[in-house]
C-alpha cells in the first residue's frame, strides 16, 4: 500500500513524442481525450486505487513574504517557466511496479488522430509514516 | 457503550449468519448495518445480551435486504425457509474469518481492508480515514474483496502466513488516524493467539507487545523521531514488555522458530538493557543470524550489519555491508551511521544527505537532514 503521484507537465518533462497543442485538436479528439481520462478515474475508484486527481490553470502568480507589516510580495505569472505543472492523479496502489502499469495506460490517452498520445507522466511517491518495527 | 466491546463481537455474528446459509459478503454488509444501528442505539436503550441483540438486529438487516432485491430468487426462497437460529458460540467462525479475509488470493491491501471491517468491526469510513483515501475507494477496495473470495467455502483451514502478513502489515504501516491501527493490530494478533497454538501467531504477539511498549519514546512531542539509543527508557511500558517476553517465551518453548520469533527475540533483548550501552549486541547479531537464516530477506542482512557494527566496531559493520545492494531502503542511513562512528565524518554526512533524499517517510527525512546538519557543523570547526 503505497500512494504515488502522477504528475502530468505541459513543460518540463522529457521530449514529447507528439507536440501538437491541445488547441490545434479538433473537438471531438478533445472530447475523447477528457472521456479516457474520466473513464480511467472511475477504473480506478472501482479497483480501489483512486485517491483524487486535480488540473490546475497554467497562470499562476508566484508570492513571498517581504517582512513585518508589509503586504507579500507577487511575480509572475512567466510565460517562459521551464516547468509548468497541468494536473495530477493521486493512486494507492500495492506496489511500485503497480503504479508504473497505470501512469502508462493513464499516458495512452488519445491525442490528435485519435492515437495514444504517449506523453511522459512523472511518477511521484509519496511520504509514508514511519514503520513502527525498525530494526 | 464500550464500541470495542461491540466490534469484538463482529466476526461471530458474521459466522452465525453464514451458518444459517446467508453468503459471506451479504451477511458481512448486514453485520456492518447491525453495528451502525448499535453505536446509534445502545448508549441509550443498552440490550441486557449484546451479541443477541446483533444477531438479531444483522438478521432482520439481511431480511430487508433480501426482501427488497426480488431480482435475487434464490435468497428471497431461502427467506421463506427462515432457517433454525445457528449454534450461538460457534467455536471456529472467527478463525475462519481470518482466514478468509487474508485468503491469498487477495492483493495485501485488500485483505487489510477486509480484515479490519470483518474481523475487527471498523467502519468503511474508519478504515478510509485510517489509511487516507476517500471512503468510496476504501468501499470499492472492501466490496472487491469479497467478490473475490466469493467462491472461497467459509470454514476451511487457511494459511496462517498470510494472515500474520496481513496483521504485520496493520500494525507497522498504518497512518495516525482516529483509529488506532497498531493497538487495533495487537487486539486481532491477541484474539487469533486465543484460536491458534501456533508458534509464530505468539512471535508475532510478543513482537507487536515489545515494540508498541516504546511507542511512547520513540517520538517527542513535535513529532521527531528519537533514534533507540536515545530513548527514555524509563517511559519504556514495563508491562507490556514483561507481558511481550512471558509470550515469547512460551513461543520459543515450542521449538517452531521462525522470523517472527527472532524479530521479537531482538526486540527482547533491546527491552532488556537498561541503558543503551548494556545492550547485548552479541546475542542480538546471533538473532539477526537466525533471521537471515530464515528469511535471507536483505532488509534483515542490513539490519544485522547495524548490530555487527554495535558488537565488534564500525569496521566490521561496515564489512557486513559490503556485499549489499546500494539501492536497498535505509542502505545510505545504516553506512553513513557505520561511517560517523569509524570517524569518517565527512562520508557519513554526505550518506546522511543521500539517504535524506532517499528516505520513505517526512520524519526519516527530517531525521537524516539534521543528522547531516550536525555533521556538516562539526566539520565548518
Amino acid at each position: 500500500m503505497a500512494k504515488y503521484l502522477l504528475l502530468k507537465h505541459y513543460r518540463g518533462g522529457p521530449t514529447p513524442l507528439y507536440d501538437v497543442p491541445m488547441d490545434q485538436w479538433t473537438p471531438e479528439e478533445i472530447s475523447a481525450h477528457v472521456q479516457y481520462m474520466r473513464d480511467f478515474a472511475a477504473r480506478l475508484e472501482e479497483t480501489g486505487e483512486f485517491v483524487e486527481g486535480q488540473a490546475l490553470s497554467p497562470e499562476g502568480t508566484f508570492v513571498r513574504y517581504d517582512g513585518e507589516g508589509r503586504p507579500p510580495v507577487t511575480d509572475g505569472p512567466f510565460a517562459e517557466t521551464k516547468d509548468l505543472i497541468a494536473g495530477w492523479m493521486v493512486i494507492d496502489v500495492d506496489t511500485y511496479d503497480r503504479a508504473l502499469e497505470l501512469a502508462g495506460e493513464l499516458s495512452a490517452a488519445p491525442g490528435a488522430g485519435g492515437k495514444p498520445l504517449h506523453e511522459w507522466l512523472e511518477v511521484r511517491p509519496f511520504l509514508n509514516e514511519p514503520p513502527t518495527i525498525s530494526e | 457503550m464500550d464500541e470495542a466491546v461491540l466490534r469484538t463481537l463482529t466476526p461471530a455474528v458474521i459466522g452465525i449468519l453464514v451458518r444459517r446459509g446467508v453468503d459471506f459478503a451479504t451477511a458481512e454488509d448486514a453485520v456492518q448495518d447491525a453495528l451502525v444501528e448499535a453505536v446509534r442505539a445502545w448508549p441509550t436503550d443498552p440490550p441486557r445480551d449484546p451479541k443477541g441483540w446483533l444477531v438479531a438486529v444483522s438478521w432482520r438487516k439481511f431480511l430487508d435486504v433480501a426482501r427488497a432485491d426480488t431480482a435475487r430468487r434464490r435468497r428471497e426462497a431461502l427467506v421463506e425457509v427462515e432457517p433454525a437460529p445457528g449454534p450461538s458460540e460457534p467455536i471456529d467462525d472467527t478463525l475462519a474469518l481470518y482466514f478468509l479475509c487474508a485468503h491469498p488470493s487477495l492483493t495485501p491491501a485488500s485483505a487489510v481492508a477486509l480484515t479490519l471491517r470483518a474481523v475487527g468491526g471498523l467502519t468503511t469510513r474508519q478504515i478510509a480515514r485510517a489509511y487516507l483515501v476517500p471512503e468510496t475507494t476504501m468501499a470499492q477496495r472492501i466490496s472487491r474483496a469479497k467478490r473475490t473470495v466469493s467462491g472461497v467455502r467459509f470454514n476451511q483451514p487457511g494459511d496462517v502466513g498470510t494472515v500474520l502478513r496481513v496483521l504485520y502489515l496493520v500494525f507497522n504501516e498504518g497512518y495516525s488516524g482516529d483509529v488506532d491501527l497498531a493497538a487495533e493490530a495487537i487486539r486481532l494478533t491477541r484474539q487469533l493467539a486465543a484460536r491458534i497454538r501456533h508458534a509464530e501467531v505468539a512471535g508475532l504477539l510478543a513482537l507487536m507487545l515489545l515494540h508498541h511498549a516504546r511507542r511512547a519514546a520513540r517520538t517527542t512531542a513535535d513529532g521527531r523521531l528519537v533514534p533507540l539509543a536515545e530513548q527514555d527508557r524509563s517511559r519504556w511500558d514495563t508491562r507490556l514488555i514483561a507481558e511481550g517476553v512471558q509470550v515469547l517465551q512460551n513461543a520459543l518453548a515450542r521449538d517452531r522458530l521462525g522470523e517472527f520469533q527472532a524479530q521479537a527475540a531482538i526486540a527482547a533483548l533491546h527491552a532488556d538493557a537498561r541503558t543503551a550501552e548494556e545492550t547485548d549486541w552479541v546475542q542480538i547479531v546471533e538473532w539477526y543470524d537466525e533471521l537471515v537464516r530464515l528469511t535471507d530477506s536483505p532488509v534483515a542482512r542490513l539490519n544485522r550489519a547495524v548490530a555487527v557494527g554495535e558488537a565488534d566496531g564500525p569496521r566490521a559493520g561496515l564489512a557486513a555491508l559490503a556485499g549489499l545492494d546500494p539501492a536497498l531502503p535505509r542502505y545510505a542511513a545504516v553506512a553513513a551511521y557505520l561511517h560517523e562512528r569509524d570517524g569518517d565524518l565527512p562520508i557519513a554526512a554526505r550518506l546522511y544527505a543521500e539517504a535524506a533524499r532517499s528516505a520513505p517517510s517526512l520524519p526519516e527525512v527530517e531525521h537524516l537532514t539534521r543528522q547531516a546538519a550536525r555533521l556538516n557543523a562539526l566539520l565548518r570547526r
